[in-house]
């Protein structure tokens, strides 16, 4: 094996094409389901793969399927979250793009294990090409006759549809995803009830990301045990990192989970190292949601054991040494990065992005936007640096939805492991040092 | 009121309210909006919220709340190009923020401004999913990326040449 299982025929040219993908073995993990496999074998599969949804939760998706409810005369419906949008996360883009066809199998697959006869692809407004890619790829998937009526002569109807979201992070929240998909505001939903069991038009409905569906495809082919020897321990199967940031060779890797951090940042086959023969600072391992972490904690945990590119070893050491795999998006900064620029930029993000329905994330993010403004641009005073952590615990934890957390761990997390740098700005900085991104940043005292 | 869809727009509206179960068809006023803003110069005016709501059969302010809350809903009107830079995280360190600068200067505006003869709308926008290829921006339907000063001269003028409202759907 290539070690490759998404993207093994990703240089095949022609790919994005339905003879393509099917001479390349596409479509087979639809015709061996349909026709010799019941739903619940294929559920069976999936949970013996033990593959964690892909979106950023790392929710084990054969469970998250198993609670599906089934009344007798009610429509479920499969509903794939396309809606990336976490800040450092390309990868499900890279792979509607390229391989249209390996999303629509993973959803006729899935939408069979779940007795679902209308899904829908919820994509984000700004992928408006790509959503045109799927449209295409559908209609040849339909002209073939794997969607409509009858698929391969099963008795198996589906139809599939690609819905577009309109600039929304929120909407990646899969209840708000389904308020979104039911023509209003992207309002996250009080539960329970879980989609599960009440859902898109308050049917069970399971909502997962694309990178979680199009891994279904394999998994029925190879089996839910081979795919469970791929990876370490609960962390199996492959991951789509997305790297970005201060590196030689950014872009989409597909990794087994367990792959060393240092060799994932450094190897030639990776990253490549950090671009401009610069320093390592640090890395947001996840999205910009996840706690980030300083050069020696990335690279090792707290009890100097090597860190694996793996759920297990990501969270080592929980938020006071470690951080999350989350949604993969690896965000690498070199010894030139500004921390507090950056968790300023972050905490602007969130604020603009909170639905404004729980007062703790409407005017919590907004306050930490504030204070982090006024420090970065040399107005802050030394208890501002307190009174962040203080606002990010009144936000975490007290809202509807997991976007208030987003917001208060990046800000927590850059504390917790640059509270020197703060200080700093807020000491030391002028007004016109702080306008000068670079060179504040480059400030001795703060190169580790 | 006088706005209308053309025939075309509205065919694929219609179409679209299909793809929804019997008395659901209101899952399809996003879709909608989108083709309303790419029929009437880039936004969402009263009287085109409006318009939709009569399309697909629901109250207006059923169409205001929503359009309203999603950021690629223009409720002023814009430039026949929208420039939207993405100024989040990873943009960010890769050189977005010089990037706005320079198309701040050259076309003479400021952030959320429109240039004068109505072709050029700028704006900074978050994270667009091109994290690995910064800086980047939008414009309709297109992802310009990697970009230099000398690539966003030949967009400027290529956009020019063109002359024509660049919208997300780009349905024409």
């Amino acid at each position: 094996m290539s070690g490759k299982i998404l993207l093994e025929h990703i240089d095949v040219p022609g790919i994005n094409t339905f003879d393509t993908y099917r001479k390349m073995g596409g479509y087979r993990s639809v015709e061996k389901a349909l026709k010799t496999m019941s739903p619940e074998d294929v559920v069976e599969e999936v949970k013996k793969s033990g593959m964690r949804g892909r979106g950023g939760a790392g929710f084990p998706t054969g469970m998250k399927w198993s609670f599906l409810a089934k009344p007798v005369g009610v429509p479920r419906y499969l509903v794939c979250n396309a809606d990336e949008s976490e800040p450092g996360t390309f990868k499900d883009r890279y792979l509607m793009e390229k391989i249209p066809h390996g999303l629509i199998e993973g959803m006729i697959t899935s939408s069979y294990a779940l007795g679902a006869n209308t899904s829908y692809i919820y994509i984000r407004g700004e992928y408006f090409y790509i959503l045109r890619i799927l449209e295409k790829a559908i209609a040849e998937a339909y002209a073939n006759g794997f969607l409509g009526k009858n698929i391969l002569g099963s008795g198996y109807d589906l139809d599939l549809y690609v819905h577009p979201g309109a600039g929304a992070y929120i909407c990646g929240e899969e209840t708000a995803l389904l308020e979104s998909l039911e023509g209003k505001r992207g309002n996250p939903r009080v539960k329970p009830p879980f989609p599960a069991i009440a859902g898109l038009y308050a049917c069970p409905t399971v909502v997962n990301n694309v990178e979680t569906i199009a891994a279904i495809a394999p998994i029925v082919n190879m089996g839910g045990d081979e795919y469970a020897k791929i990876g370490i321990g609960r962390s199996t199967g492959t991951k789509l990192i997305s790297a970005s940031g201060h590196i030689n060779n950014p872009g989409i890797y597909e990794i087994e989970l367990g792959l060393p951090v240092e060799e994932f940042i450094y190897s030639d086959k990776y990253c490549g190292g950090i671009k401009n023969n610069k320093k390592l600072k640090a890395v947001v391992a996840g999205g910009s949601s996840v706690p980030i972490l300083p050069a020696n904690l990335i690279l090792k945990t707290a009890n100097n054991e090597e860190r694996l590119m793996s759920y297990e070893s990501l969270s080592d050491g929980g938020f006071v040494s470690g951080t999350m795999l989350g949604s993969g998006g690896f965000i690498v900064y070199d010894e030139d990065s500004c921390i507090v620029r950056n968790t300023w930029n972050f905490a602007r993000f969130y604020h603009h992005e909170s639905c404004g329905q729980c007062s703790p994330c409407r005017e919590g993010t907004g306050w930490m936007e504030k204070v982090l403004h006024r420090i970065e641009y040399g107005h802050g005073k030394l208890s501002d640096i307190d009174l962040l952590v203080e606002v990010s615990k009144k936000i975490e934890g007290n809202t509807i939805c997991p976007l208030g957390d987003a917001a208060a761990w990046p800000v927590a997390s850059a504390i917790r492991h640059f509270r020197e740098e703060f200080e700093w700005h807020i000491k030391e900085a002028t007004l016109s040092q702080s306008r000068n991104f670079g060179l504040l940043a480059a400030h001795p005292a703060l190169v580790k | 009121m006088n706005l209308a869809f053309s025939e075309e727009a509205l065919a694929l509206s219609k179409a679209l309210m299909k793809r929804y179960p019997e008395g659901k068809h209101k899952s399809a006023l996003i879709p909608i909006l989108h083709i309303a803003q790419a029929e009437f110069n880039g936004w969402l005016s009263s009287d085109a919220m409006d318009y939709v709501a009569s399309v697909i059969g629901i109250k207006p302010i059923e169409v205001y709340e929503v359009a309203s809350f999603y950021s690629m809903f223009n409720m002023q009107p814009v430039g026949k190009c929208s420039l939207e830079v993405c100024h989040t995280g990873p943009c960010a360190i890769n050189g977005a923020e010089s990037l706005i600068s320079y198309l701040e200067n050259k076309l003479n505006i400021k952030l959320g401004q429109t240039t004068a003869d109505g072709m050029f709308t700028l704006k900074a926008v978050e994270c667009l999913g091109s994290c690995g290829s910064a800086p980047m921006l939008q414009c309709g339907v297109n992802y310009y990326e990697n970009l230099t000063n000398e690539k966003a001269d030949d967009l400027i003028n290529k956009l020019t040449a063109e002359n024509r409202l660049q919208s997300y759907t780009d349905i024409k």
